[in-house]
Formats: C-alpha cells, structure tokens, sequence
C-alpha cells in the first residue's frame, strides 16, 4: 500500500519577535559559527498518509494546518507532499 | 438565589482548586466541570483555570480549545454567558477565538512567578464591577507563555472600545504588547487576564492580600441581579 509524506511547516510570522530564535542566534558566536544574522524558530510536522494523496487529501491537510497545526494570528504554515514510498 | 459557576478542569488544569475556593469564599456555589462532558450542568458562568492544559505540547491553550466542553463553552459564550479564562485559560479562550490576539513565549525565555500590579482598565465587564477605574491591584503571576500579541489594527480597536480591561504596572513581565495582562470580548461577558485573582482572596495565602476576590464577587452580584 502506497504511504506517502506530507510535510506541514509553521514559521512565527516575520513580524513576531521570536526570543529562541534569536537565543540560538546569540549562542553561535560563542561556539564558533560565525556570520549567522539571524535565526527564527519553527515546527515541522510530517504526517504519515494512508490512502492517495489526492486533491481531497491535501486539502483536509491544509484545513488541519490552518485549525490546528498552526495559529493563524501568529504563525504561517506551508504543506508539501514528499515523495510516496512503496511500504514494505 | 445562589450563583452557580462552573470551572473546567483539563488534564494539566493546576488552579482548578484554588478556583472553586474563591468562587466558595466569595459565596456562590462553586461547581466542577469534567473536559470530556458537553453538560455544563446548569452552570450560570464559567472560569477556565490555570495549568498546563495537554502540556502546552503544541501551543499553550491549542489542544483543549478542541476538548467537548469547549464546544459548549463556546457555543454559550457566544450566547452571552459569562466566562473568565486565568492564564492557561486565556490561552485557550484565545485559541477557541473568543477573544483575540494569540498568547506567545515570554520574551526573556524564562518562567516567571511573581506579585504582579495590575491596573483596572475597564470596571464594565461581567468580571470587573467590583473594581474602580484605575484602581491597582496586586495579584500572583506565574507563567511561561505569557507574552500577548495582537496585530496594530487589533491592539487599536482593542483601546478603542475600552476592551483592554488590566495593564501591567511598574513592570512588563513577558513583553506583552501595549502592556496587556488582561482583554475583554465586544460584550464584555468573555474575559482572559494572564495574572491569578483566584491566589489572592484569602489574606493567609499569596500576596496576603485579597485583591482577586473582585472578580468572582463581580460576578455574583452580575447574576444575582440578572
């Protein structure tokens, strides 16, 4: 039976101040990374789909990206569908 | 008549509690609601207690928003019941959009409990009467996500119609925009503040102080005279 992967990314939106981000960015120096200007912080989600990933299918995702995954007033999100692998 | 007033606890609900005491010690009847049941059993209001509702494991407040007493909480809310969230519990109430803005990590990254002075912004509230415009008050903070977040066009409208209902004073503790601690809906009978009234209405306990009891005294003489 066919799986593919469906990826749900959710990014702070550019204008909220992102304080881990910015903690991770300061902390580079100190380890040797240097020429990093800036860090934001985000969620990967990687949802395991049973059955086609069909025009339905995706946007069932997208509904539960926009309702649940991420919060619209603060996060935009992207979905996109990884390469569906033969199970085994 | 004896009001009766509902508290939710969720599975991570710390304050739940401490909430039903305040609503027993300011003299209504303080009622426990399960997050699993739709019956808000007769309930006049209902206050959203504070915690750490599924461990805030995918935003604070995000997971319960979608628990089944929340469809009912909503539903009724909407109809004009009045509901207080505390913390955890604005977070949700943000989260189910009854009131708006989204609630964000403090800006300094660290967990933060402390007296916290607030000032009264809005005494129209069903949460709130018994309070005077600009009074100060001093209740316990405590919380990881404390941090409110609107859009400018939000956050003006909010101080248009007065919705902006506490402020911290002295000291911003999370980076709040605007210094909100506290928001009010259109109706005033939606109301979500991040500090605890509910640990200040014993002088033995918290602060000393028993600057919260106005809330849950409010809103018993709001019922009763309903």
């Amino acid at each position: 039976m066919p799986v593919a992967r469906v990826v749900v990314d959710v990014m702070l939106k550019p204008e909220i101040l992102d304080p881990q981000g910015q903690a991770v960015q300061r902390a580079l120096p100190r380890l040797g990374f240097e020429g990093i200007a800036d860090v934001r912080q985000g969620k990967r989600f990687e949802l395991e789909i049973e059955g086609p990933v069909d025009e339905a299918a995706l946007g069932r995702i997208h509904e539960m990206a926009e309702t649940f995954l991420a919060n619209t007033v603060i996060e935009d999100f992207t979905v996109k569908v990884e390469k569906a692998e033969e199970s085994k | 008549m004896t009001a009766r007033i509902g508290v939710v606890t969720f599975p991570g609900t710390l304050d739940d509690q401490d909430s039903l005491r305040a609503v027993r010690v300011a003299g209504a009847e303080p009622v426990s609601l399960w997050h699993r049941d739709k019956d808000l059993h007769q309930v006049d209001a209902v206050i959203l207690a504070g915690g750490f509702s599924y461990g805030d494991y995918l935003r604070a407040g995000a997971i319960s928003r979608f628990s089944p007493v929340m469809e009912t909480v909503i539903e009724q809310a909407k109809a004009g019941m009045p509901v207080l969230g505390i913390c955890n519990g604005f977070q949700i109430l943000t989260e189910a959009h009854l009131l708006p803005g989204a609630m964000l990590r403090n800006n300094h990254l660290h967990f933060i409990c402390r007296d916290q002075k607030l000032r009264v912004e809005n005494t129209e509230t069903a949460w709130t009467s018994d309070y005077s415009e600009g009074q100060e008050i001093s209740v316990p903070l405590k919380n990881m996500d404390g941090r409110y977040t609107a859009d400018d066009h939000t956050l003006d409208e909010l101080e248009a119609e007065g919705r902006v209902a506490f402020r911290y004073v002295d000291v911003n503790p999370n980076g709040s925009l605007r210094d909100i601690a506290g928001i009010s809906n259109a109706a005033g009978n939606v109301v979500g503040l991040m500090p605890h009234p509910e640990h200040a209405v014993e002088p033995l306990i918290g602060t000393g102080r028993t600057d919260g009891l106005g809330f849950f005294t409010s809103i018993i003489k709001k019922l009763v005279n309903a």
